[in-house]
């Protein structure tokens, strides 16, 4: 009885044999464990799908609302606070996993001849999953998301010509309002996933129709003449039916992918909510998601000369260089004759890596909470030396400056700043600033920086 | 028939292009119909016009001569559902007894929101370390301009600022 119902759902539909074919088709050998990152990234994609449709139920797009629709959620809502999470998590998963699968893509020049077109729709998917990241973590709508907004204005308004109107149109208007919210909405969760599906589709059909690639060996080079007949001979010697030989890891891999979410989401819980979204709130302190962060640093530590470039050029350079790639589609695939490509890689991870750690410190950001020196670390009871110490902190040193742990560390550590400048070089120093520093012979009175030289002068 | 049937393909044929023809052209139509709409209203933030308003923000009094205050007030034209989001502040200074100065709360650097810090005279912006002096020039940091200044007046015994755009340098 079952077997006719399929019999009769396969004749008039053709999707089992279809199915079949998809499953069944052979796969070259010992292709291992490298080949598990696209169906993971697409495992968390799907993730994201289904618990981004279950908070869309609760979430109220509106500028004056969402905050309140969060709240909710993440606070009285039955399971809110784990939907929330694994959201967050899931496309942290998905960001960190296309990273890793177009770094291996990269890595095994598997973009060559005949698959060019697999890397620029993955190229594509690639640019989108980062505007979802952005786009989603602007739905956070927070104090940092209403600043995150800003801040993306304002660096698309540094483009020539087009910045003005570019920002106008993030904004949606002169201002955060009203329309801001809506359209980042309808970005998130129509539009840019509408384009992700259909590239998937896309990207899924180029894999069947070109096959997955082979393990490269050194010595095997990429003539589009004697590629495919190669690569069918390799099939007929030792292909394997992808499902279950080599179907299996991306099983494995992928629950553990949903594993690790889930975990993550009960253990370490969503993202906490900032201050309410308004722009008239100034104790913020701006920062983006983890994914973008190394972005921000980037910004910071730049030479200002050549940060207008950056940001203009930065983005379509990337992107243009993605789609370049494949027009380098033949030679030698392996990654030990293009010991380059293993440089390049290497090269943007550690990149990403070290902006991403100066982003966690931010040392270039002001202290604002910094405590008063204690007197232990004063260790001087003259009475000049005690008001230099406790202007130190009133007139704002201390928010660049760090003694003995207490500070920021925007400008260089003064606690043993005696050892290297004179009293006269400090005082000249406060007076009239230095690279980076401001002067303070307007805020300052003589008294003060007299005061203020006595303290530093002890500190050695 | 004249036309030489070298040259003219056969009846069947021509009507099979023309109704492809055909066909492509009227499906052009109904996207153009479907788009032109649809990009129009997403662009429409380029067009409209936000008017600009003078908004009080506390009787001049209230303000110590010397001193720059945080002062909020709410954008031209909010929309109805824009709740906080309609706030925005100033860092208002009361130069003497008639004269204010109203600076932006944006660096000019990215946006972020700086901070007048009193003790130090400066202002001071928590996202990449720009520091500014109390006339808005840049001391320190990546600003590449200084703090832009909002049009303040006295009107009727209050201080009163206007809206303007989010400065995008």
């Amino acid at each position: 009885m079952v077997k006719r119902f399929f019999a009769w759902l396969d004749d008039r539909s053709g999707l089992l044999t279809a199915a079949r074919h998809a499953l069944e088709h052979p796969v070259p050998p010992r292709t291992g464990w490298w080949y598990v990152f696209g169906s993971a990234t697409f495992i968390a994609f799907v993730l994201q799908v289904v618990t981004g449709i279950a908070l869309a139920t609760a979430y109220v797009p509106s500028s004056g609302q969402a905050y309140d629709s969060l709240r909710f959620i993440s606070d009285q809502a039955l399971l809110g606070r784990f939907l929330r999470g694994m959201h967050y998590f899931g496309a942290s998963a998905m960001v960190l996993l296309i990273g890793i699968h177009v770094s291996r893509t990269y890595l095994m020049a598997a973009y060559k001849f005949p698959r060019e077109l697999n890397w620029l729709t993955g190229a594509v998917l690639l640019l989108l999953t980062l505007a979802l990241a952005f786009t989603g973590q602007l739905l956070r709508w927070d104090q940092n998301a209403v600043w995150s907004v800003i801040v993306g204005a304002a660096q698309a308004g540094r483009m020539p010509v087009l910045g003005p109107d570019l920002a106008r149109f993030i904004l949606a208007g002169d201002t955060i309002g009203g329309a801001t919210l809506s359209r980042f909405f309808a970005f998130h969760v129509f539009f840019i996933p509408a384009l992700v599906f259909a590239l998937v589709g896309l990207h899924l059909a180029l894999v069947l129709k070109h096959g997955i690639s082979e393990r490269p060996r050194a010595g095997d080079r990429v003539d589009p003449a004697t590629y495919r007949a190669r690569y069918q001979e390799l099939l007929r010697k030792e292909g394997v039916p992808f499902w279950p030989d080599a179907a299996w890891r991306d099983v494995v891999f992928g629950a553990a992918t949903v594993a690790t979410v889930v975990l993550l989401a009960i253990i370490v819980g969503p993202p906490e909510l900032g201050r309410p979204p308004d722009p008239s709130i100034l104790e913020a302190y701006p920062r983006p998601d983890w994914y973008f962060l190394w972005y921000f640093a980037l910004l910071a530590l730049a030479p200002h000369t050549i940060e207008n470039v950056i940001m203009v050029l930065g983005p379509p350079l990337f992107g243009a260089i993605l789609l370049l790639i494949p027009l380098f589609n033949r030679g030698e695939r392996s990654v030990r004759r293009r010991p380059w490509a293993a440089l390049v890689v290497a090269f943007i991870w550690v990149t990403i890596g070290a902006f991403w750690y100066a982003g966690e410190r931010a040392d270039w950001s002001p202290d604002f909470t910094a405590r008063p020196l204690p007197a232990d670390i004063v260790h001087d009871t003259r009475p000049e030396v005690v008001q230099g110490a406790r202007l130190f902190h009133e007139k704002g040193c201390e928010f660049c400056h760090a003694i003995a742990g207490y500070g920021g560390k925007r400008g260089p550590e003064l606690t043993d700043v005696a050892t290297r400048m004179r009293p006269e070089e400090i005082a000249a120093r406060i007076t009239n600033g230095g690279p980076n520093m401001p002067a303070y012979a307007r805020s300052l009175t003589p008294e003060e920086i007299q005061a203020l030289v006595a303290f530093l002068a002890t500190r050695r | 028939m004249d036309t030489d049937p070298q040259t003219e393909p056969p009846q069947p044929l021509k009507r099979r292009r023309f109704l492809a023809r055909m066909s492509i052209a009227l499906s052009a139509a109904v996207g153009t119909v479907l788009g032109v709409p649809v990009i129009g209203f997403l662009l429409s933030p380029l067009t409209r016009k936000s008017p600009r308003v003078w908004r009080p923000v506390g009787p001049v009094d209230a303000f110590p001569v010397g001193q720059t205050v945080n002062v909020r007030f709410e954008d031209a034209s909010p929309l109805p559902w824009a709740g906080v989001t309609a706030r925005t502040a100033a860092w208002l200074r009361r130069d003497d007894e008639s004269h204010f100065t109203a600076y932006t709360v944006h660096c000019t650097h990215l946006g972020c929101p700086v901070r007048w810090v009193a003790e130090a005279k400066l202002f001071l912006c928590p996202c990449h370390g720009g520091v500014y002096y109390a006339d808005g020039s840049v001391s320190a940091g990546p600003p590449p301009k200084p703090l832009p200044q909002y049009p303040v007046r006295v009107h009727d015994g209050q201080v009163e600022i206007l809206t303007s755009p989010i400065p995008i340098v």
